[in-house]
C-alpha cells in the first residue's frame, strides 16, 4: 500500500467546496419555501385541514289561513364539489354517476370560476337512492376526494300544480337576479324564490345558512370542530288562502285553461287563486333540467303564465256593471232609462248586433244587466263617452296594478282619449266607445283586477288591495265617491242575473243570494278569426264574476275559462267556490251558524221564506249545473 | 490494547454532533407519531441509537486494515445475503428489502452492504499501481460495485443502489481519472440513460416518481401528492416553525411517513427556517469533521474510507432534503441519523465507527 497521504489533498479541498455548494443549494430551497413564500403555503396548510361545510337553513313553511301546511320541506342529500380537490378528469364519471349532463356541469363550474376555490358548489340538490349509492362507493380521499355530501331541506310542493302559480317555486339565483336590488344580499348558488309568494316573500321565507368548520386529517376524518354557526331557519308564511276553497276552485276548473280568483272584498284577502294549466313546482325544487324547462316554455297553453294576474283579456259583459254604475253616477241615465233592443242597432254608420238575435224588446237598466243586453249598453256607452267610462273603470282599479303581493302583475288597459293619443298619436273615434261599452275593444283586465273591481262595487264602493298575506295590507281601502243607491241598483241587477233567470242562473245556491255577471269576450273580431289557423285559441273566452251574499258580501269570485265560449259556462265554477266558502264557514261553528242564519236570511232580498224552525242541513243542495234550456243559447 | 488508542483520542466533536442530530430526530419522531399507530417509534429509535453507539465503539477496536484485508470475504457474504433477501426477504410496501432478525426487528441488508462497498473501493484504489485509473481498472471496479447495485435495484430500492455509485464516484475521482476517460464516461451516461429509460429498465413506480418529480401538479392526489404536501409543510413552517406537535401537516397526516423519509419535512414545519439552518449546519459540521479525519488519515486507505463515508452521507442528505423541498425525486432513502429505522441508524454508526477507527490510527505509520 502506498502511503503518500497528500496525493489527493487538492481534490478533497474541491470536495469541501462542492459540499458548501450543496448545503447552500439546500438552504436556498428552504429560504424560498419558508421565508419568501411562507404565506401561500400557510394558507394551503389551512385549506388542507379546515373544511367548511355549509349548513343549509330550511325555508319557512307556507301555511294557509287556518295554519294548514301548503308548502313543506323534506330532508335530502345534496352533493357538493370541493374545487380544491377537483380533478377535471373525474367530472365525466361524476356526471354519469349522478345522471347529470356533462356539458351543463362543466358550464356550471365555469360560472363559479371567479369565486374562491374553497367555496364548495352544490352540483345536485336532490340525490336519489342510486346517486347516494354512487357517491358512497366513490367518495374516498384516494379516489374522488372532491365529492362531499351535505344534508339539506328541499321544497315539497303540493302535487299536480295545485296553487302552483300563486306559490311559485325556488331555484338557483340567476346572474341577472344577482344584479337586482331585491336579491343584492344573496350570493351565487343561493336558492331563492323565483315566482309567486316564494319570490315576493323570499327574504322572510329564506333563512340564513350556517357553516361548520372542521379540522380534518388526510383521510377526511373529522378531528375537531373549529366553529359552528347554526343555520337560522326561515320564517313560516301564513297566507290568507283557504285550502278548502282553493281545493274546490282547483277541482272546479278541471283541466280547463283559465283562472279563478276568490277574494274577501271587505279586506282584499285572497281566498283562492287558480291558474290552469299549471306546472309541477316540484320539478323546479331539485333544479329543473333544461329539457323540461324548454318543454314548459314551448307549450302553446303557456303553463308558466299566471293567468290570475298576467292574463290581460277583454272582460266582455262582466264590464257592464261598471258601465251601469258610471252611467248612474254621472247622471246620464236613471234606473228607468229604457232602450228598445231589436237584436241590434246602428251607431256611427255601422250596425252592431246584440248577442240575442231576436232582441230583448224594451229594457230598463235592471233588465239590461239581467239579460246582458248589448244594445242597451251600446246606447249608454255612447251617451257616456269614453272618458267617463275610463274614469269609473279606473275608480274600480282597472288599468293599473292591483298591488297584490305577487311579482310580475300585469296592468291591463283602460282606453281613453288621452291613452290613445299617448300610445297611437291618434284621436279617439266615438265609434270605438260602443265596443268598450260591452267590455270589448281595447279594454283588457286581469282576473284579479276584475275580482277587485266587482268586489268594490259589492261592498258599496270600497276597493281593497288584494293580498295573500294578512300583514301585507295595512293601508285602508280606496273609497270611491259613489252614491250607495246607485250601487244597490247595479247589485240588484247582478242579483237578478243569478236569481231572476238572468244569464247566470247556474250560479244559484239555494239559501244564499249570489250575485253575478256573465261575460263572453271575443279575442278578435269574428271575421278575422276565420282566417287564422289558431282556431281554438281564438274561441271566445268565458267569464263569470260572482259574490255573495248580496249585502255585506264576504266573497267575490272571478272565473275565467279561456275558449270557454259562453259566460254562463263559467258560472258553476264560481258557484262551487262560493258554496265551498259558505259550507265551511257555517260548518266550522254550528253555534255561530245558528246565530247567523236568521240574520243571513234577513240580509237577503226578502224574497226567500222566513227561516224554518230547524236550520237547513249544513251541506247545502247544489242545483244541477245545467242552466234552464232557454238560457243556454249564448249569453254574454 | 495499545496506548495510542485511548478513549480521549476519539473524535468527540463528531460524536457530539452525531448525538445532537439523533436527539433532534428522536424529538421529531415523537412529535410526528405521538398520536398514531407508530407512537412507540421514538423509544425504539433510542434503542437503535444506543445499539449504534455500541457498534461504533466495537468498530474502533478492529483495525480497519484488518477489515480491508478481509474485504473480499465480506463482499462475497454481502452478495449471498442480498440474494437471500431477494428470495426470502420480508415484503413491506411492495419491496423485498428486509430480513427478520427476531423479536419483530428486521434489518435492511443493503444498508450494511454500503460499508462493504466503502471498504471494497478503498482496498481496490489503494492497490492500484498507477497514478491514474485505466480502462481495465474501471471495468473491474465498476463490475464489483455494479453487481450488488443490481441486486439492490431489483429489490427494488433504486435510492440505496445509487448510494453505492456515490462511493464509487468519489473513489474514482480521488484515485485519479484522465479527463479523456471522464469525458467518455459522461458521454456514455448521457447516451445510455435515455435509452435505459426507454427500455423500461426502471420499474413503473420508479418511472412514475421520476415523471412526477418533473411535474408534481399533474397528479396532485397520486404520486405528486407527497411532494406537494411536503412543500406545503415546509412552507407553512415559516421562519420560526409552528412548534413541536403543532404542525398541522404533520399531525393530521397530510405528510406521508413523517417519521421516516419525510422526517425533515415534519421538522421544517414544526421548527421553521431557523431549525432547518441549525440542523443542516450540524450535518455540514459532521461532514466537515469526517473530511478532516480523511485529511489526517495515516494512509490512502484511511482517506478512501473516510471519503467513502462522507460521500454516502452527503448523498443521503442531498437526496432526502432535496426531495423535501421538491428539488429531488422521491426515491425513498432516509435522512441519516434522523429518520426512524434501525438499519440506517446502525449502518451510519458503523460508518462513523470506521471514521473514528481511521482517526485513532493517525499517529501510526
Amino acid at each position: 500500500m502506498r502511503d503518500d497521504t497528500k496525493f489527493a489533498s487538492g481534490k478533497i479541498a474541491i470536495f469541501q467546496y462542492i459540499m458548501v455548494g450543496i448545503f447552500v443549494f439546500l438552504i436556498s430551497g428552504f429560504w424560498n419555501l419558508q421565508v419568501q413564500n411562507s404565506e401561500g403555503y400557510m394558507e394551503a396548510a389551512e385549506r388542507n385541514r379546515i373544511k367548511s361545510i355549509p349548513i343549509i337553513a330550511p325555508r319557512g313553511k307556507i301555511l294557509d289561513r287556518d295554519g294548514r301546511v301548503i308548502v313543506d320541506n323534506h330532508s335530502t342529500f345534496k352533493l357538493i364539489l370541493s374545487r380544491e380537490n377537483l380533478k377535471p378528469a373525474h367530472l365525466r364519471t361524476i356526471a354519469d354517476g349522478l345522471n347529470l349532463n356533462y356539458d351543463e356541469l362543466v358550464q356550471r363550474l365555469h360560472r363559479f370560476r371567479s369565486r374562491p376555490a374553497y367555496e364548495p358548489i352544490i352540483i345536485k340538490e336532490e340525490l336519489t337512492q342510486s346517486d347516494l349509492a354512487f357517491v358512497e362507493s366513490h367518495r374516498d380521499p384516494e379516489t374522488f376526494p372532491e365529492m362531499e355530501l351535505i344534508r339539506g331541506q328541499n321544497r315539497l310542493y303540493p302535487r299536480e300544480g295545485f296553487a302552483a302559480h300563486m306559490i311559485g317555486y325556488v331555484g338557483e339565483i340567476s346572474e341577472s337576479e344577482l344584479d337586482m336590488p331585491q336579491f343584492i344580499k344573496y350570493e351565487p348558488g343561493s336558492l331563492v324564490g323565483k315566482q309567486g309568494v316564494e319570490r315576493e316573500y323570499n327574504d322572510s321565507l329564506m333563512g340564513v345558512d350556517g357553516q361548520r368548520q372542521e379540522i380534518v386529517d388526510n383521510r377526511g376524518k373529522i378531528r375537531q370542530i373549529l366553529g359552528l354557526k347554526e343555520a337560522i331557519p326561515g320564517k313560516n308564511l301564513q297566507l290568507t288562502i283557504d285550502l278548502d276553497v282553493q281545493a274546490v276552485a282547483e277541482l272546479a276548473m278541471e283541466n280547463r285553461r283559465g283562472a279563478v280568483v276568490a277574494l274577501d272584498p271587505r279586506s282584499g284577502e285572497v281566498l283562492a287563486m287558480v291558474s290552469h294549466p299549471a306546472y309541477d313546482p316540484n320539478r323546479f325544487a331539485g333544479g329543473i333540467s333544461s329539457a323540461n324547462w324548454k318543454e314548459l316554455l314551448d307549450n302553446p297553453d303557456k303553463p308558466l303564465l299566471d293567468r290570475t294576474i298576467q292574463a290581460q283579456l277583454a272582460p266582455g259583459s262582466t264590464f257592464k256593471p261598471i258601465v251601469a254604475l258610471a252611467a248612474l253616477e254621472s247622471g246620464k241615465i236613471d234606473e228607468n232609462f229604457t232602450v228598445h233592443c231589436s237584436g241590434g242597432a246602428s251607431f256611427y254608420g255601422s250596425y252592431r248586433k246584440c248577442w240575442w238575435k231576436p232582441g230583448h224588446g224594451t229594457v230598463n237598466l235592471h233588465q239590461a244587466i239581467l239579460h246582458s243586453c248589448d244594445v242597451y249598453f251600446y246606447t249608454v256607452a255612447d251617451k257616456l263617452g269614453i272618458d267617463t267610462i275610463a274614469k269609473y273603470a279606473q275608480m274600480a282599479g282597472l288599468g293599473e296594478k292591483t298591488g297584490i303581493d305577487l311579482p310580475h302583475e300585469a296592468e291591463g288597459t283602460v282606453p281613453s282619449t288621452a291613452w290613445k293619443m299617448r300610445l297611437f298619436r291618434q284621436k279617439w273615434f266615438a265609434g270605438e266607445t260602443i265596443s268598450v261599452g260591452i267590455g270589448q275593444g281595447a279594454l283588457t283586465v286581469t282576473p284579479v283586477q276584475l275580482a277587485r273591481a266587482i268586489g268594490g262595487i259589492a261592498t258599496g264602493g270600497v276597493w281593497q288591495r288584494p293580498h295573500l298575506v294578512k300583514e301585507a295590507n295595512l293601508e285602508a281601502g280606496k273609497r270611491g265617491d259613489v252614491n250607495l243607491e246607485n250601487v244597490m241598483r247595479v247589485i240588484n241587477g247582478m242579483y237578478g242575473v243569478v236569481n231572476e233567470w238572468g244569464t247566470g242562473a247556474s250560479a244559484q245556491i239555494p239559501g244564499l243570494d249570489v250575485c253575478g255577471k256573465t261575460g263572453t269576450a271575443q279575442l278578435a273580431s269574428n271575421a278575422v278569426l276565420k282566417n287564422t289557423a289558431l282556431g281554438h285559441t281564438m274561441t271566445d273566452n268565458s267569464w263569470f264574476v260572482g259574490f255573495a251574499p248580496r249585502q255585506n258580501p264576504e266573497i267575490v269570485v272571478v272565473a275565467l275559462w279561456e275558449a270557454g265560449e259562453h259566460g254562463n259556462l263559467s258560472a258553476p265554477i264560481v258557484r262551487d267556490v262560493i258554496k265551498a266558502y259558505f259550507d265551511k264557514r257555517l260548518r266550522t261553528s254550528p253555534q255561530e251558524m245558528l246565530a247567523q242564519l236568521p240574520q243571513f236570511v234577513f240580509a237577503s232580498t226578502g224574497m226567500r221564506a222566513a227561516p224554518k224552525a230547524t236550520p237547513e242541513p249544513v251541506v247545502l243542495q247544489i242545483p244541477v249545473s245545467k242552466p234552464p234550456a232557454d238560457q243556454v243559447e249564448s249569453p254574454q | 490494547m495499545n496506548s495510542y488508542r485511548s478513549f480521549r483520542d476519539l473524535d468527540w466533536p463528531l460524536l457530539l454532533i452525531t448525538l445532537a442530530i439523533c436527539s433532534l430526530g428522536v424529538l421529531q419522531i415523537y412529535s410526528a407519531t405521538h398520536d398514531t399507530i407508530w407512537r412507540d417509534a421514538w423509544w425504539k429509535q433510542v434503542i437503535w441509537i444506543g445499539g449504534g453507539v455500541f457498534l461504533l465503539w466495537i468498530v474502533t477496536y478492529i483495525d480497519y486494515h484488518t477489515l480491508l484485508s478481509r474485504v473480499y470475504v465480506l463482499y462475497g457474504l454481502s452478495l449471498v445475503t442480498l440474494l437471500a433477501v431477494i428470495m426470502f426477504g420480508t415484503k413491506v410496501f411492495g419491496g423485498r428489502r428486509w430480513i427478520p432478525i427476531g423479536g419483530g426487528f428486521k434489518l435492511q441488508v443493503s444498508e450494511f452492504v454500503k460499508i462493504v462497498i466503502i471498504l471494497l473501493v478503498a482496498r481496490f484504489m489503494t492497490e492500484l499501481k498507477k497514478e491514474e485509473l485505466d480502462w481495465p481498472d474501471l471495468v473491474k471496479i465498476g463490475a464489483l460495485v455494479g453487481v450488488p447495485m443490481l441486486l439492490v435495484k431489483i429489490q427494488p430500492d433504486l435510492g440505496t443502489a445509487l448510494t453505492y455509485l456515490a462511493v464509487l464516484a468519489v473513489g474514482v475521482v480521488l484515485a485519479g481519472l484522465r479527463w479523456k476517460y471522464f469525458a467518455v464516461i459522461a458521454a456514455a451516461i448521457a447516451i445510455t440513460v435515455p435509452i435505459a429509460l426507454r427500455l423500461h429498465v426502471l420499474d413503473d413506480y420508479q418511472m412514475g416518481r421520476l415523471t412526477t418529480f418533473m411535474d408534481p401538479a399533474k397528479d396532485p392526489r397520486g404520486k405528486g401528492y407527497q411532494v406537494i404536501q411536503s412543500k406545503i409543510a415546509v412552507g407553512a413552517g415559516g421562519l420560526w416553525g409552528r412548534g413541536v406537535t403543532r404542525g398541522t401537516q404533520t399531525q393530521l397526516q397530510f405528510l406521508p411517513v413523517p417519521h421516516t423519509d419525510f422526517i425533515f419535512s415534519a421538522f421544517s414545519e414544526e421548527h421553521g427556517f431557523v431549525g432547518v439552518v441549525v440542523v443542516l449546519g450540524l450535518y455540514f459540521l459532521l461532514l466537515m469533521q469526517i473530511v478532516q479525519n480523511a485529511q489526517m488519515a495515516p494512509d490512502r486507505a484511511g482517506i478512501y474510507v473516510c471519503m467513502g463515508v462522507c460521500a454516502i452521507l452527503l448523498f443521503h442528505v442531498l437526496v432526502n432534503v432535496g426531495m423535501v423541498v421538491g428539488w429531488m425525486p422521491v426515491t425513498g432513502i432516509p435522512l441519516p441519523l434522523m429518520s426512524a429505522g434501525g438499519s440506517n441508524i446502525l449502518s451510519v454508526f458503523l460508518m462513523l465507527g470506521l471514521v473514528n477507527n481511521v482517526r485513532l490510527r493517525r499517529f501510526v505509520n
